[in-house]
């Protein structure tokens, strides 16, 4: 089940990338009261860096996944109200089979509700739904002060939108309202094709639009030269009735890496290899066909554990969104950064964004997202630091829910939001008591 | 199946309701807070997509005079009653123990005297028509050991009780279940380091309910548990004093 998805061992708190702290999770099913001393709660920690971990000071942090309650559901409108520590994975077997999905999916389905708001998780359809936070109705929020406040878009507005995209450094969340969708099927009527360059990547990216809700690519970022940015590109829809298979989808059998590898198995000679199939295996012209939606969705979900690939010092991912407005020629010139440094990766995305969120620290912005995932090894940081730079300069911005390793100035250049987002967090929590290891790192939080 | 769950709210109890829930048992959850069972009731009509909580009735195994009425009152709500399943209990470490004795005093109270007394209710709800009791024990009970003196006797009386019952009512009827987990990770068992062959709560729900449905009279869950206590049983003494487990 869900739970067991967590890398547990007791005394030590890891974000998915590996980054660790010495801490205690007290996880219960009454989130109310575990979260009334704490700086921070966390659901499964799926986000990469330290989001999920608590300040180094306060070693103590608040764990939701066992307040997984759902508490009221609307058949006429989709809304759905839920303990915060309720899974997608859970909500895919209750909901799938009677119509029913979330509007927004993140690539995978091991997060929490609360999860999903904090970070205001985007998904493949980002151009047309926007990300989580649209959908959101409504939020039961632990304060700072211990007082439990509801808010929407018409009650306490500013914590609502503070909230939203916040890293749940607003208040500990402990009810969502979400509107979910209804489908016409659960499977997914997709195709894919390769794709021979960045420029070309954008204009199918930005051509698909219209036609598919779900869209995003594959990079392979070891190509150089002329192939800089060929990829493969992913689109699709929920099927119809008629074009779905009768049967309904069953989970994947998701083997699991037991062990934690040597750092050569995500190696640039491996990733090489990797990435030269992958691009081949996909037909050069869109080919339709049915997708199972868990392949579709969460093709990383399909091994457990996957993160052990990456070895004792782990990983983490640099993802950036840079503006529409500086055009395909701000992702050659990442791109060029990236192949520069050997940054070798298997995983490398791209996904056009649609209009911004209300969540004030909100990541996605209409323009085109990048994310890779980088090995830990000796120059991580200045790659990070030079990436950092240049999206800075372009205007562009990171998420946090991925970030382990930028600096306080990068991210302050990137922030020009950030103001209204203190301002509006130091009214509710005056003292600076919820705090993680991130906001200490970022924000300039005491540790 | 019309099932009575005391302590429905919580780790395993919850999903073993969130079972019998999907597959379209009715069902009534006793428990201390009326709030949370609320809460859960809720829960479970919402993941079976209709009612399939009967009624939500107050009961506190601290509170032995509330067993009949609270028995009573799923009777009424359900009709008949076909199943009893107890899963709640206190715990707490053998260090905490050590230190409170009237915590110790209380722990033992309530795991053993007042469910005992709580079954003994259900027995009589049940014997009728015939029915099964199901009562969540523990491997602690299945032998003297270091780390869970104080819990695993009252889980040792318990587990003793509830084989004598068997054996005494099961050709009137009723069928008694007992379950021994090992190490489940629920937050009874949070802050404790998992053994091997550790458990999830749906894991070991699954093996309740086919118990349940099948009338076997002990089982242990997660399945390693039942190798593991088949040689804890059989080391001789002197063993058991020289390890720590």
């Amino acid at each position: 089940m869900t739970v067991s998805e967590r890398q547990a061992s007791p005394g030590v708190v890891a974000g998915w990338g590996g980054i660790s702290t010495l801490a205690v999770e007290h996880e219960s099913e009454d989130l109310e009261r575990v979260t009334r001393h704490v700086p921070l709660t966390r659901g499964l920690g799926r986000s990469y860096g330290d989001s999920s971990l608590p300040p180094p000071g306060e070693p103590v942090v608040a764990a939701s996944p066992r307040a997984d309650r759902l508490l009221a559901f609307d058949d006429e409108t989709g809304d759905l109200t839920a303990e915060a520590g309720y899974s997608l994975y859970d909500l895919w077997d209750t909901f799938l089979p009677r119509g029913w999905f979330t509007p927004v999916s993140p690539g995978t389905q091991f997060v929490t509700l609360g999860g999903m708001v904090a970070a205001d998780v985007h998904g493949k359809n980002h151009h047309r739904e926007g990300s989580i936070g649209r959908h959101v109705q409504s939020l039961r929020i632990r304060v700072a002060s211990g007082d439990i406040v509801t808010c929407s878009r018409q009650q306490e507005p500013d914590l609502f939108r503070a909230t939203i995209g916040g890293m749940g450094l607003t208040g500990h969340i402990l009810e969502v309202t979400l509107r979910l969708v209804r489908i016409p099927s659960p499977w997914i009527y997709g195709q894919t094709h390769r794709v021979s360059g960045i420029d070309e990547f954008i204009r199918v990216l930005h051509a698909a639009r219209d036609e598919w809700p779900f869209t995003m690519g594959w990079i392979d970022c070891l190509a150089q030269g002329r192939a800089l940015g060929r990829g493969v590109m992913f689109a699709g829809r929920w099927a119809t009735p008629d074009e779905a298979p009768r049967r309904p989808p069953r989970r994947l059998p998701r083997p699991t890496v037991p062990v934690t590898c040597p750092s050569w198995v995500m190696g640039q000679t491996v990733a090489r290899v990797f990435n030269a199939c992958y691009y081949r295996l996909h037909p050069a012209r869109p080919r339709p066909r049915i997708f199972h939606p868990e392949a579709f969705f969460y093709p990383l979900d399909a091994i457990r554990h996957w993160n052990r690939l990456y070895g004792r010092r782990g990983f983490t991912q640099y993802q950036c969104v840079l503006p529409e407005s500086g055009g395909a020629a701000l992702m050659h010139e990442l791109l060029e950064r990236m192949a520069r440094f050997g940054a070798a990766s298997f995983l490398c995305v791209i996904k056009d964004c649609g209009p911004q969120g209300e969540g004030i620290l909100s990541f996605p912005m209409p323009g085109v997202l990048v994310a890779l995932d980088l090995p830990m090894r000796d120059n991580t940081q200045q790659v990070v630091d030079s990436l950092n730079e240049f999206v800075a300069a372009a205007g562009g911005r990171i998420y946090l829910a991925k970030d382990a390793l930028s600096r306080a100035e990068h991210f302050r250049a990137m922030e020009p939001r950030l103001a209204e987002f203190e301002a509006i967090r130091r009214r509710w929590d005056p003292e600076g008591r919820i705090r993680s290891a991130q906001s200490v790192r970022l924000f300039g939080d005491r540790p | 199946m019309n099932v009575v769950l005391l302590g429905a709210t919580k780790g395993i109890g919850r999903a073993v309701a969130r079972r019998l829930a999907l597959r379209g048992d009715r069902l009534v959850l006793l428990g201390r807070d009326p709030e949370d069972l609320g809460r859960s009731a809720a829960d479970l009509d919402v993941r079976a997509g209709r009612s399939v909580v009967a009624a939500t009735v107050p009961c506190d195994l601290a509170d032995p005079a509330g067993f009949e009425p609270a028995l009573a009152a799923a009777a009424a709500a359900l009709g008949r009653i076909d199943a009893v399943i107890v899963t709640a209990a206190d715990f707490a470490t053998q260090e905490a123990l050590e230190a409170d004795l009237e915590r110790c005093r209380s722990l033992l109270t309530i795991n053993f005297a007042h469910t005992v007394v709580f079954c003994e209710h259900a027995r009589r709800f049940l014997l009728p028509h015939g029915g099964t009791l199901c009562v969540v024990s523990s491997v602690a009970g299945d032998r003297g050991r270091k780390p869970v003196v104080l819990y695993g006797a009252s889980k040792a009386g318990l587990s003793a009780y509830l084989e004598g019952l068997d054996h005494r009512y099961r050709s009137a009827g009723l069928k008694v279940v007992c379950i021994k987990p090992g190490f489940v990770k629920t937050s009874m068992t949070a802050g404790l380091r998992p053994p091997p062959f550790a458990g999830e709560p749906a894991q070991v729900a699954r093996d309740i309910v086919r118990a349940i449905d099948r009338g076997t009279p002990v089982v242990y869950t997660p399945w390693p548990w039942r190798f593991v206590m088949h040689v804890i049983r059989r080391l001789p003494r002197g063993v058991m004093r020289r390890v720590g487990f």
